[in-house]
């Protein structure tokens, strides 16, 4: 017996330029069900709600509401079709009020006076308190905490009739009890009929919550199940992927040295008082590549952020090189001999109008080789910059090509070229082959792994996972801002990963 | 009457003026849009107030002429802002600089001709007797009664319609306004034409009210002012009336405290209000540091649709 | 967290309703062109003329005889010339103050109050310190000047640093505090006590002012403007600092990354600034005006924000559009005899500002068809 859908999209392809966000996607739900969308960062699955609650429009594929074609062309006929999302950034008003942000857009009255405030209070009130989301009405938003703010969002979507309602990623956000409200208000919305959609990489709601499950993995729709008819271990392995050939591992060469980084149970805050790193521990040997892996959001910006003198920190102590780092200075890390190259490389890393001499003297305009006396040696530093480019295989238009012209493989390889120069002890890379091709991330591979046989650290922050098992010595899994799992290359899979990553703890590993 | 009836009567002619331009410049920056060319602006006003008033001698003429040149200067700052998308402050800037220059030109055939009459008064000649509050409001013009009911609408509608909370939508995240259905640019367009216009009424009302003939650049910097104003007043009409009334005391304060014979220099009192801007915006900052200022989280970012998700 | 688009081009991607009410065409802005075309400010320039002419036919004048003569009186004669060039002087150097501010995207709209400063500081030396010769006069009342420069530039920079106060009005602001300060002075305690009221200081003796070139009023501040000018050019080329006002105003983010303090470079460049404009200021007065008085300023500090804009911030540009604005002012000046005010140059000033900004944003469009 084939039960109707609610909802279905077929066929769906949505193509940036060149790239492929979603290739051939099918999806669809039941009504009154919760049915959770699974998959990394990257995997396609915020492109693919995207497109039903009208922000992209689908290169491809047709949607069906009810057995009916739709074409959903904007976020406001995607309201009219009944679909409400709350994304993961919140479309509130910071000043206004909840109750003033849900009845925003509204075209009834013009007048609205403290009687008609009061009317529409009690409805959002009401709903609220059907789906048990407990809100402040009337206070301005920024005084609401994140939970609370996520509970306005889904009563305005609620209070427009939504029928459908796409949560993002709704718990990155939420304290553990937070959650388990959540989740009961999804049973309320079930037990009314309402199918509610939920994108996430947490294993644990996905059990929890969710009565189907749809796995994506790079772009692509790998599998729909009911929960009854699986576990978690094999929904880590649909997430991850296990069914690849085996990774290709490039051994060590050399035994690796002395500790070199100690970063002892960090706590550090990042805005709206929210907790990024938690008790956090690592560690870092001379001559070894260590890779961090996770779903992005789990504090590693903030990780990189701390190392580089970004950020400062609330509790714990960090050790380098024997010394203990007391203040976040950004020109001590660089001193030190700590380099970054950071994960949005024309945000932070290079400046865009700047040439490539520029963009290359960043770090080390400060030493005696590039000025003397408060002068550039305008004359040496071009030709050090010449030698780099050529050395690095920087394919630039000339020298002083403002960088922006340059593609993106070339611009991460000169980074690279920046940072690698100054001999690091230690190099941060946050996603360094981010956008890269294939030729450019296997030359930015090769660059790390030459660090780490020069007896040389790395710590690799990455999104992708096969980078990370294929360059780490060792790997630690980061979760909700702390370490949740390491191992060592060898012993490596990537069901585990997956677990760790989805936030199931098996046994702490103690770090060796 | 004494120096406190003295003060609160100059408070009143003399903060009309500024009352009018920060209203006007609240519009505007809560619609998400710097206001910098005030200045220009109100001498704009002035001097065709002034023109016109010469030339027509009808008082319903030179108003509807100070509207229209108003609108039409908001007209060019909305075009470069909104649609242009350039960059704010320039133009702002801009906007000071021609109207000083182009006001100084039409100007200069009627530099001291007075003006051939006065604005009407209104006679509450209830409230003569009574001390103060009588010296205030007994005999007050039109047009300062006007900028009194303007407060009360400019609040009621930012606050109590449906338009205005659109408004406050708009300046605070135009994405979010874009995604619930509002036409971003064209309330723009509107509110910067309607808050020039206004500013240009305090230029006019500068001159009718207050000093009835064109001197070049008669502002003194009064626009520059509005624009702090509008800070303090954390982008409130009700607060405005306060801030400007305070700063229009505080214009005068100088001159009575001479005359009461100080050996303060007039120099130095005629600098209070600009001190005082400065002192009163560094509190602000100090106060407001883990605070949001209460300003329009959206100003001088110009909206570009792209940017949603 | 979101897939991105292809790298490149950022561009529109207008929903289908939208795009059938509207046009058929896309707009792109291309962040690589971050410059306008050299031609495009020619062709600001001549629109703000034309757009002028409106007014200036609107008062009863025919436009192009007033440009005509404006011209004439401006560059054709050599009275005309050294009077232009004497009116660049404070107006580049002013205009240096603006542009080393605005390249760490710092809005120096206080370079009429730092001028005013400087002048103060200067005159301050022929006041208070005894008689000496030229050679030392003439370079302590350039500290003086520097000194009195910089400190108003510093009150513009505290504010903002430690208490986030925007910039633009308090600079405004202390114009208006200097201005006032001027007044004081000269109408009371330096007034000449020999001068009929008039409001000014005594008159510069021969040890405080500056020589000027035969009988022209050209004066030997156009070497320190020159001098400066080379400075700022070699500064940002070539040293450490001037790199990191660079990287500054390329991309604070990245700056920070570099470990560049963003908060005392703010310091050091608004004291640089005020400094710069402190030394226009105490040319003038030594210069030109040889006293102190009422007036000194014809707005040179705003203009000055019209000649950096329209220089992009290069040093020799700098050169060139002091000189085209100081012939501006002696255009405005020549045209007196026709009846018309000499703030017809600023009126102009105005204009040229507008199409400059329309320009400059016009000119990153490009227009695409759909599809």
């Amino acid at each position: 017996m084939r039960e109707t859908f609610s909802l279905e999209m077929k066929q769906i392809v949505k193509q940036f330029g060149s790239v492929i966000a979603n290739d051939h996607v099918d999806f669809n739900c039941k009504p009154g069900e919760v049915h959770a969308l699974l998959g990394e960062n990257g995997a396609g699955k915020s492109t693919i709600m995207c497109m039903l609650s009208g922000v992209y429009r689908p290169t491809s594929g047709e949607i069906y509401i009810h057995g009916e074609k739709v074409k959903i062309r904007s976020p406001k006929d995607a309201t009219k079709l009944g679909v409400g999302m709350v994304f993961q950034n919140f479309r509130l008003v910071q000043t206004l009020t909840a109750a003033e942000n849900i009845v925003l857009g509204e075209k009834s009255s013009f007048w609205r006076g403290p009687r008609w405030m009061k009317n529409k209070t009690e409805e959002i009130d009401s709903i609220a308190k059907r789906f048990g989301l407990a809100f402040p009405v009337d206070r301005p938003i920024w005084q609401l905490s994140v939970g609370e703010q996520q509970r306005v969002e889904i009563v305005k979507t609620l209070y427009r009739g939504a029928e459908f309602i796409i949560l993002d990623e709704p718990t990155s956000v939420l304290t553990p009890g937070e959650a388990d409200q959540l989740f009961l208000t999804l049973e309320q919305m079930k037990s009314e009929g309402k199918t509610v959609i939920l994108t996430t990489h947490k294993m644990k709601e996905v059990m929890a919550a969710a009565d189907r499950i749809s796995v994506m993995r790079k772009g692509r729709m790998i599998h729909t199940i009911d929960k009854s008819d699986t576990n978690e271990k094999d929904l880590a392995r649909l997430m991850v992927g296990s069914d690849i050939a085996p990774v290709e591992i490039q051994g060590r060469t050399r035994p690796r040295g002395e500790l070199l980084l100690n970063v002892e149970n960090l706590d550090v805050y990042a805005e709206h008082g929210r907790k990024a790193l938690n008790n956090l521990n690592l560690k870092v040997y001379k001559g070894e590549i260590v890779g961090v892996a996770g779903v992005a959001g789990n504090g590693q910006s903030e990780l990189a952020e701390v190392l580089n003198g970004l950020c400062t920190w609330k509790k714990g102590k960090i050790t380098f090189n024997g010394v203990e780092i007391k203040t976040a200075s950004v020109r001590g890390a660089i001193e030190a001999g700590i380099s970054h190259v950071p994960e949005n490389r024309m945000k932070s890393g290079l400046a865009g109008s700047l040439g490539v001499v520029d963009n290359l003297l960043f770090k080390s305009y400060r030493s005696e080789h590039r000025s003397k006396y408060g002068f550039l040696k305008i004359k040496s530093n071009r030709e050090w910059s010449q030698r780099l480019v050529e050395q690095f295989d920087v394919k630039t238009p000339g020298i002083d090509a403002p960088v922006r012209q340059l593609s993106g493989g070339n611009q991460q390889k000169l980074l690279f070229a920046r940072e690698i120069d100054r001999k690091p002890e230690l190099m941060v890379a946050v996603h360094p082959t981010q956008g890269l091709d294939v030729g450019a991330t296997a030359g930015v591979h090769r660059l790390l792994n030459g660090l780490r046989d020069e007896g040389k650290s790395v710590l690799l922050i990455s999104e992708d996972l096969e980078e990370v098992m294929q360059l780490s010595d060792r790997i630690l899994i980061i979760y909700n801002g702390c370490v949740v799992g390491e191992m060592r290359q060898e012993e490596a899979n990537r069901e585990r990963i997956g677990l760790y990553m989805a936030g199931i703890r098996e046994k702490e590993e103690e770090a060796v | 009457m004494d120096l406190i009836t003295q003060l609160l009567v100059a408070a009143i002619s003399s903060g009309t003026p500024l009352l009018f331009a920060t209203l006007g410049g609240i519009l505007i920056e809560r619609s998400g849009v710097m206001q910098l060319g005030a200045e220009g602006l109100m001498l704009m006003g002035a001097v065709i107030a002034c023109t016109t008033y010469i030339h027509t001698g009808s008082l319903g003429w030179t108003l509807l002429a100070v509207l229209v040149v108003g609108g039409a200067l908001g007209l060019i700052h909305s075009f470069l802002t909104v649609t242009l998308r350039a960059n704010q402050v320039v133009s702002g800037l801009a906007m000071t600089l021609f109207g000083s220059g182009l006001s100084a030109y039409l100007g200069k055939s009627i530099t001291g001709t007075p003006i051939p009459g006065s604005v009407p008064k209104i006679d509450l000649n209830f409230l003569d007797g009574i001390p103060i509050i009588g010296d205030m409001f007994a005999h007050l013009d039109i047009l300062t009664w006007f900028s009194l009911i303007l407060v009360i609408l400019a609040h009621l509608f930012i606050h109590r319609t449906s338009w205005g909370l659109h408004l406050r939508a708009i300046g605070d995240n135009p994405a979010t306004a874009d995604v619930m259905g509002i036409p971003v640019q064209i309330f723009r367009y509107g509110y910067i034409i309607i808050g020039s216009m206004l500013i240009g009424l305090a230029g006019a009302d500068l001159l009718l009210v207050y000093s009835p003939t064109w001197i070049e650049g008669m502002t003194a910097g009064r626009g520059w002012i509005a624009v702090a104003l509008i800070i303090f007043a954390r982008w409130n009409p009700l607060r405005a009336l306060f801030c400007a009334y305070f700063f229009g005391a505080m214009d005068t304060i100088g001159f009575k405290i001479q005359l009461i014979g100080s050996a303060i220099p007039s120099y130095f009192l005629k600098m209070i209000p600009y001190i005082i801007t400065i002192l009163v915006l560094m509190y602000l900052g100090w106060r407001n540091r883990n605070k949001p200022s209460g300003s329009p989280e959206a100003l001088g970012a110009p909206y570009i649709r792209e940017q949603r998700f | 967290m979101s897939e991105q688009p292809a790298a490149g081009t950022v561009s529109l991607d207008k929903t289908a309703s939208e795009t059938r009410r509207r046009f058929s065409f896309r707009f792109e802005i291309d962040p690589a062109r971050k410059e306008s075309p050299w031609w495009m400010t020619i062709v600001s320039i001549v629109l703000a003329l034309l757009a002028c002419a409106i007014f200036i036919a609107a008062n009863g004048k025919n436009p192009w005889l007033v440009y005509e003569k404006m011209f004439r009186g401006a560059f054709m004669s050599e009275f005309g010339i050294t009077e232009t060039l004497v009116k660049a002087i404070p107006l580049l150097l002013c205009g240096l103050g603006v542009a080393i501010a605005y390249r760490i995207s710092v809005w120096n709209i206080g370079a009429e109050g730092q001028f005013v400063a400087g002048a103060i500081g200067a005159t301050a030396v022929t006041v208070y310190l005894p008689e000496m010769p030229m050679s030392l006069t003439i370079p302590i009342m350039i500290v003086f000047a520097v000194v009195a420069g910089g400190i108003w530039g510093a009150l513009t920079a505290l504010p903002k640093v430690y208490f986030q106060v925007n910039e633009l009005i308090t600079s405004l602001m202390l114009n208006y505090v200097a201005l006032l300060l001027l007044d004081y002075l000269v109408f009371d305690p330096w007034k000449d006590p020999k001068g009929f009221n008039f409001p000014g200081t005594p008159m510069f003796t021969d040890a405080q002012m500056l020589p000027v070139l035969g009988d022209t009023r050209l004066h030997l501040g156009l070497v320190f403007a020159l001098v400066i000018v080379l400075i700022y050019w070699f500064t940002v080329k070539y040293t450490r600092w001037g790199y990191e006002l660079r990287l500054i105003g390329a991309n604070q983010d990245a700056a920070r990354n570099a470990g560049i303090n963003i908060k005392k470079h703010i310091l050091i460049v608004m004291v640089i600034s005020g400094a710069v404009a402190g030394i226009a200021g105490m040319s003038e007065v030594t210069g030109v005006t040889h006293r102190l008085m009422y007036g000194i300023s014809p707005g040179y500090g705003y203009t000055a924000i019209i000649v950096a804009w329209i220089a992009k911030l290069n040093p020799f540009g700098l050169v060139i559009s002091s000189v085209l604005f100081g012939g501006l002012i002696v255009g405005g000046y020549s045209v007196q005899t026709m009846g018309l005010p000499s703030s017809i140059s600023s009126m102009i000033q105005g204009a040229i500002l507008f199409f400059l900004i329309a320009g400059n944003m016009v000119s990153k469009f490009r227009l695409r068809r759909n599809g």
